[in-house]
């Protein structure tokens, strides 16, 4: 299964090449064409073996949200800097691998019984915080890590309750994984299979990925944040988790063209695919560059609501994710360009 | 001033500019070579000519809100396109895009609520009984602007959405009024500005000029309070110096000033130092556009009462013109 194997590789931003290179794998044989451009996007390519065919590009970003050291302390603890959006509530006491021998560590922070009245129950600050691989100082550290090594979260794929996936990065290798099942896939238009890099540090692969590929039309595959749990109300939620694929009408980032919308509700409602849409405007994704891209591009996002998303703990609903990707596979069959 | 009355009338929030665009198109088509929109919604007129490309362009959408939860009791939850402030936000009357009207009121369930309004502590009232009610009038994703009815004081003129349909309003009269040129103009009417200069950012990589000229509304500084700045209302059109979106370029600043001076044309010039413009996306694009901007001063922007000064706007129709004939890159 794609996804489990996806989520459990390290790609970060501008280092996303051991998921780039385990995607171009999978897919070499099935596209017609495959490259990996400068910034690190790969670029796959299904011909219509028509000429003057339409474009339509479908993306995925490969980078997930990550950590970097910035400074190695004489006691051997690395103090670190985020890589794309990470709430620090959610480092305390997380599993960490760091660079590319993937040095295990965990985050530290002061203990509850060191803690100063006053300190006990205020949130932590990221200057507090700092990755322990067990060095005994500096030098012994250094040996293992250097400066500007990333860390990646250590959390397993797992499947549990009624339908639910817990993993790390599911922001968005879910996206990839969508895409990969898209690999087989001919139509009477030019099919690009994006995957992007360094989505999470401002959707840098998807602003050169539009101009080089330049589609008539694009199709992003993503996560988007889910606050469905108590305590919250209904109108907070944004999404909710198990409620099926989510369309958006705009974000941060992107009002999302009307006319697209409907005809995607419209495939929707003709395949009995769950859908719901996303009820606030937070947030952002490689929609905003690509569709500012060339002139102007239609841009549409296909999301999957994700609780704890940017955590070690995301959770998916696999019922959502079904239906993403059969949304998608029934959307490029069906639309008219 | 009835073409002002109407544009600032049309319904038209960010993101939903085809209404204004129809308006427009129907204006202005008789007067332009070729005309269409683009992706973006983006309306983009033609006027060919010789010479290098310049681009004119005026922003088409206005401030409003996008509906995103409906509660039980049929009241609508909303987030705002653009630089919607809670404080202007609440009581006024708004407009949904097929015609259904509301009023935005408070949810007061915190005592400081008035010290520290947010736009999550508002919702819609469409006076519907129960959702169901209110789902057959507005669905989530709807758009709407706020109400402000165009008044004329005589010098002055007072409305909603003078951001930026009175650019919009001088574009239409600058097209119908030139007399000659000598360069080949596009005239764009931008979609998205209050979201990030979207529609600018995609129209300038189409039509890939070598000049540019933006027009829209610059804050002023003569009214009660402690704002520093030059701006006021009846001192002329705005030649544009800088705001946080670019450095207009010494080239077209220049023009401007000189051209002014030539005709006897009011003008100032406006240094801005909060907010952006079109001009600030037109300027990256490509390899790079020279670009300066004609600002039209505006009280009270962004509210339902937006105040401009009609000397001030003939002067921007009245240089603009002139810049025309006069050429740019002679």
């Amino acid at each position: 299964m794609y996804l489990k194997e996806l989520t459990s590789l390290r790609g970060v931003p501008g280092y996303e090449a051991p998921v780039r290179e385990y995607i171009f794998e999978k897919i070499k044989d099935k596209c017609d064409e495959i490259y990996r451009d400068n910034i690190g996007n790969l670029i796959a390519v299904n011909r219509s073996g028509k000429e003057n065919a339409k474009k339509v590009m479908v993306c995925a970003h490969m980078d997930e949200v990550a950590l970097f050291v910035t400074k190695i302390t004489e006691e051997g603890f690395l103090k670190f800097d985020t890589l794309g959006g990470i709430d620090t509530s959610v480092l305390v006491s997380k599993k960490v691998l760091v660079g590319d021998m993937a040095i295990p560590g965990v985050i530290g922070a002061k203990a509850i019984h060191l803690q100063k009245k006053g300190e006990r129950g205020k949130g932590i600050e990221i200057e507090e915080l700092y990755i322990d691989i067990g060095a005994k100082d500096k030098k012994e550290a250094e040996k293992k890590v250097q400066l500007g090594d990333y860390a990646t979260f250590d959390s397993e794929y797992t499947e549990f309750g009624n339908g639910f996936i817990k993993a790390k990065a599911l922001d968005d290798r879910l996206g990839c994984a969508a895409l990969l099942e898209l690999a087989d896939c001919r139509y009477d238009f030019d099919l690009y299979l994006v995957f992007t890099a360094q989505e999470e540090t401002g959707l840098r692969g998807a602003t050169v990925a539009a101009k080089r590929v330049n589609p008539d039309f694009a199709i992003v595959l993503e996560t988007t944040a889910c606050n469905d749990t108590f305590g919250y109300l209904e109108k907070d939620y944004s999404t909710i988790c198990g409620g099926g694929v989510v369309l958006l009408f705009a974000d941060m980032r992107t009002y999302y063209s009307k006319e697209i919308l409907k005809d995607v509700e419209r495939v929707a409602k003709k395949y009995n695919i769950p859908y719901q849409f996303k009820k606030t405007v937070s947030g952002g994704n490689d929609a905003g560059a690509i569709h500012l891209s060339c002139g102007g591009i239609k841009t549409i996002t296909m999301s999957v609501a994700t609780k704890y998303i940017h955590s070690p703990s995301s959770v998916i609903n696999k019922n959502d994710f079904e239906a993403q990707k059969m949304l998608v596979q029934k959307y490029l069959q069906e639309v008219k360009l | 001033m009835e073409l002002l009355k109407k544009l600032t009338q049309i319904t038209s929030p960010s993101g939903n500019e085809n209404a204004v665009c129809d308006f427009i198109e129907n204006e202005i088509k008789d007067y332009v070579d070729e005309i269409y929109r683009d992706n973006l919604g983006n309306l983009i007129a033609h006027k060919k000519g010789s010479g290098a490309r310049v681009m004119f362009d005026a922003h088409t959408d206005e401030i409003g809100i996008l509906a995103t939860f409906i509660e039980d009791n049929g009241y609508i939850r909303f987030a705002n396109l653009g630089g919607v402030s809670p404080y202007n936000a609440l009581y006024q009357r708004v407009k949904f895009t097929n015609g259904t009207d509301g009023v935005v009121t408070v949810d007061a369930s915190r005592d400081d609520i008035m010290k520290n309004l947010k736009l999550s502590d508002l919702y819609i009232d469409i006076g519907a009984k129960d959702k169901e009610d209110a789902e057959k009038k507005v669905s989530i994703g709807d758009a709407a602007a706020f109400c402000g009815e165009f008044c004329d004081l005589g010098d002055k003129v007072v409305s909603k959405a003078l951001d930026d349909r009175v650019a919009c309003y001088c574009l239409i009269r600058i097209i119908k009024e030139m007399k000659s040129q000598k360069n080949d103009l596009y005239f764009v009417f931008a979609s998205s500005e209050e979201l990030g200069l979207r529609g600018a950012k995609a129209a300038a990589v189409s039509v890939n000029p070598e000049y540019a000229v933006a027009l829209d509304v610059t804050a002023t500084g003569d009214t009660l309070g402690k704002r520093k700045m030059a701006v006021r209302l009846g001192d002329g059109a705005a030649i544009k110096i800088k705001d946080n979106s670019i450095l207009c370029h010494p080239y077209i600043k220049q023009f401007m000033i000189e051209t002014c001076k030539k005709y006897d044309i009011p003008y100032q010039t406006e240094v801005l130092e909060f907010g952006g413009t079109d001009a600030g996306a037109i300027h990256l694009s490509g390899a790079g556009v020279a670009t300066g901007a004609i600002s039209i001063p505006t009280r009270y922007i962004h509210s339902p009462c937006e105040m401009a000064d009609k000397g001030d706007i003939e002067a921007v129709i009245n240089l603009s013109i002139k810049l025309i004939e006069e050429g740019f890159g002679e």
